[in-house]
């Protein structure tokens, strides 16, 4: 069933899949274990779209780095590129570095010499690298692209000194995903409340399936329950000052996350810190796992035939008071590093991220994203499109994702072993608040 | 060692001196020089690289970071955006820092892992092929083929073995065992791949070793009534002291240098701390913590340092003799 087919493929599903969240793809076998092999830069290099002609920058070129390394993402990317080409007249060389190596050289990279524009996330992460001065204003091309965006999504493109950095193209939001074949036969309904999620995780364990898919081996994916979790019982305010290092980890707040976290555990997928996400979604696919807490990317895991199968639910309410109103949707888009070789082109580019067009190519490439530009036509989504579309749409805050959302050393020195050993032993949760607590006030004061 | 036919002296030495001519420098102390000019360049530059190499690569990298470990730098700007802080990340570390006591015992664990399973193991192995049994030739490769590969890539093909839903030994033995991501398992899952590896490194060392000892030792050994097992250690196994000097350093070093494995596994989280993985966790990402990867990065070349000092003790001891 979900045994691979052949020997490559199942090689495939071994490589460290931190750059999951732009899916994977099973046929860059060699690539990925290579690259896992530590020789990144070298074979990223091969990996390039547009062709690496090695002379680079001047001559009205503009220089494109891009972190959309799978196979879909990347596919997408080249259909943006040549369609930004043909509708501003530039020549873009689409430089593609594989998705994780990206991220993790992101400081060498953006202190050397970056390309002229880059791709990369919105929220905190954006605003840590523009403080630094490590890309550009572009307050200017906001000017005539603003009125294609909501408020929220201006708000998560400025810095802290406020002016604008980035230029979102899509966001897919996180939620309860489904299959609703299953549901169907089952007879399932969306819980709204926490209680109804748990009675209908007690009926799917008493029909042989894994109530929650579950997995945490790259160590984001649970972040993804804490926020939802923190959020319902909460709120989006205390969400943001959390992240922002503004409330103390020991609070009983955040306490009660654990908690509650702690309850729903048995109802969790177990040995979830040797599972990838996508090992995870394979249960949802397949229908041994009811549902699962995942952003809108799962959808590059179902087949082509099954994407009208995918639904979701909003995360319950916890608190009725607190509402279920905050919405977790990562934004992704592009920005202008310090000292663009050529300003006039990457701008032109940036215009046409920014612009209606872009988002309908994005979209219809790559279903599992939903264009951030409102003007973007979407007579062509497809029923999930259409529903996460209106799901954000709907929500009255919208929230990035605990590592967007925060200083990125303290996500990931901190908050991911952390997490972890929560989901190894939920027991002293008093112990954990406050070993987090601490390390944060070393980290945010320095 | 020395046969009649070879002259006692080396040549130049018993030349005699030229009184005049090119080698002017001969004077009245009737000094030899036996450098020419050409000669002394090449001396000089063979010298002078490698300096620079080990003194640019090495000495200055490791200075460099003894010195970022007390301060506080997010490598982003100039060095003199860094901001000293004093021993605060040394504090942290020690006090504020869950994973570094796991990855300390981790590190120790492998370290005695290697000593007592694997280095036995390889000079078993070892022992047994030298006595040129049937079909030794096919043992040495099969044990020697896994040191070929790198750590990274046995982390792979351990996972087609260890993988909880897909692999083979779960599959065999019908059981469920999550190998990697379960911390009670994980670090001996790992210790696993990584003997498997390092068994057929030390097999090879003693396989050379065991080659040089001289074959009449063993002969007067056993005139003397010593059997196999005492000849090896009595006889064989203190001749070959050097090599045995050299496994130890190896095996202290590829303790210390663990890391490829199990940052393929998971990155060295979840049971599979070792301080080499945190110092790259701390160090390479998006917004890196150099101080304080330094800092443990500094704590690792210490330990380090002690078994470097107890080795070179050692041979300098030997060399006094």
């Amino acid at each position: 069933m979900n045994r691979p087919a052949t020997e490559s493929e199942y090689l495939a599903s071994l490589v460290p899949a931190s750059a999951g969240r732009q899916g994977f793809s099973r046929r860059n076998v060699l690539r990925g274990s290579l690259l896992a092999a530590g020789i990144p830069a070298l074979l990223a290099a091969c990996g390039g779209g547009g062709g690496n002609s090695g002379s680079g920058g001047g001559g009205g070129q503009v220089t494109l780095g891009s972190n959309f390394s799978d196979e879909v993402p990347l596919k997408t990317m080249k259909a943006m590129v040549e369609d930004a080409q043909k509708k501003q007249g530039i020549s873009i060389k689409l430089n593609t570095v594989d998705h994780t190596t990206f991220q993790n050289n992101i400081n060498n990279y953006l202190q050397g010499s970056p390309d002229d524009v880059f791709s990369w996330f919105a929220g905190y992460r954006m605003q840590f690298f523009a403080a630094q001065g490590l890309a550009s204003d572009i307050s200017d091309i906001w000017g005539s692209i603003g009125a294609n965006y909501t408020d929220a999504f201006k708000k998560a493109s400025t810095g802290e000194d406020g002016k604008q950095y980035f230029v979102p193209t899509t966001y897919g939001p996180w939620a309860v995903f489904y299959r609703k074949s299953l549901w169907q036969e089952k007879g399932y309904q969306a819980p709204k409340t926490l209680d109804e999620m748990k009675t209908l995780a007690t009926q799917m364990q008493k029909d042989g399936l894994v109530p929650l898919a579950f997995a945490d081996k790259e160590g984001w994916p649970a972040m993804g329950t804490f926020d939802q979790l923190n959020m319902r019982i909460n709120g989006y305010q205390f969400h943001v000052d959390l992240m922002a290092g503004k409330e103390a980890w020991t609070d009983q707040k955040v306490k009660t996350v654990f908690d509650t976290w702690k309850g729903l555990l048995p109802f969790h997928q177990t040995d979830s810190l040797g599972r990838t996400w996508q090992e995870a979604a394979t249960g949802v696919v397949n229908k041994t796992s009811g549902m699962m807490v995942i952003g809108s990317f799962i959808g590059q895991q179902f087949e082509e035939a099954d994407q009208e199968d995918i639904d979701f639910f909003n995360f319950p309410e916890v608190d009725s008071a607190v509402g279920a109103d905050a919405v977790e949707a990562p934004i992704d888009g592009f920005m202008m590093s310090k000292r663009p070789r050529n300003e006039d082109g990457a701008k032109k580019l940036l215009e046409y991220f920014g612009s209606p067009d872009d988002g309908v190519v994005q979209t219809t490439n790559d279903p599992s994203g939903i264009a951030a530009n409102t003007k973007s036509d979407q007579s062509h989504y497809t029923e999930l499109q259409k529903k996460c579309a209106e799901f954000v749409a709907s929500a009255k805050s919208i929230s990035q994702f605990m590592d967007r959302d925060t200083r990125p050393d303290f996500a990931s020195t901190v908050m991911i072993p952390s997490l972890q050993s929560f989901i190894q032993n939920p027991n002293d949760i008093d112990g954990l608040c406050t070993q987090i607590e601490n390390q944060k006030k070393s980290i945010f004061t320095s | 060692m020395s046969s009649p036919d070879l002259p006692l002296v080396a040549p130049q030495t018993a030349h005699a001196a030229p009184s005049a001519g090119s080698h002017k420098g001969t004077g009245k102390k009737q000094r030899v020089r036996r450098l020419t000019g050409r000669d002394r360049v090449a001396v000089i530059l063979m010298v002078a690289i490698p300096t620079l190499v080990v003194v640019g690569l090495i000495w200055l990298p490791a200075i460099a970071s003894v010195l970022l470990s007390f301060t506080n730098w997010n490598g982003v700007g100039s060095l003199a955006d860094v901001k000293v802080i004093g021993v605060e990340n040394y504090t942290n570390v020690f006090t504020n820092y869950p994973p570094f006591k796991p990855a300390v015992e981790h590190n120790l664990l492998w370290l005695v892992v290697m000593f007592v399973v694997a280095t036995p193991l390889g000079i078993l192995f070892a022992v047994l092929i030298d006595k040129e049994l049937k079909g030794s030739r096919f043992y040495q490769t099969a044990l020697y083929l896994p040191v070929v590969l790198s750590l990274a890539l046995v982390g792979f093909i351990w996972q087609l073995m260890y993988s909880r839903d897909q692999g083979l030994i779960n599959a065999v033995l019908g059981t469920q065992i999550d190998f990697y991501g379960d911390p009670k398992w994980n670090i001996w899952a790992a210790l696993f791949a990584t003997c498997w590896k390092q068994v057929g490194y030390v097999m090879l060392l003693y396989l050379a070793g065991l080659k040089g000892v001289d074959a009449s030792l063993k002969e007067a050994a056993q005139m003397d009534g010593a059997n196999q097992v005492q000849t090896f250690f009595r006889i064989v196994f203190p001749v070959m002291r050097p090599i045995n000097i050299i496994v130890l350093v190896i095996t202290v070093i590829e303790s210390l240098r663990a890391f490829d494995l199990v940052w393929v596994i998971n990155q060295g989280r979840n049971g599979l701390e070792l301080i080499a993985t945190l110092v790259t966790a701390n160090i390479v990402g998006e917004a890196s913590r150099i101080g304080f990867g330094s800092a443990l990065a500094t704590i690792m070349l210490v330990i380090s340092l002690v078994f470097i000092s107890i080795y070179l003790w050692v041979v300098m001891r030997e060399d006094e003799r």
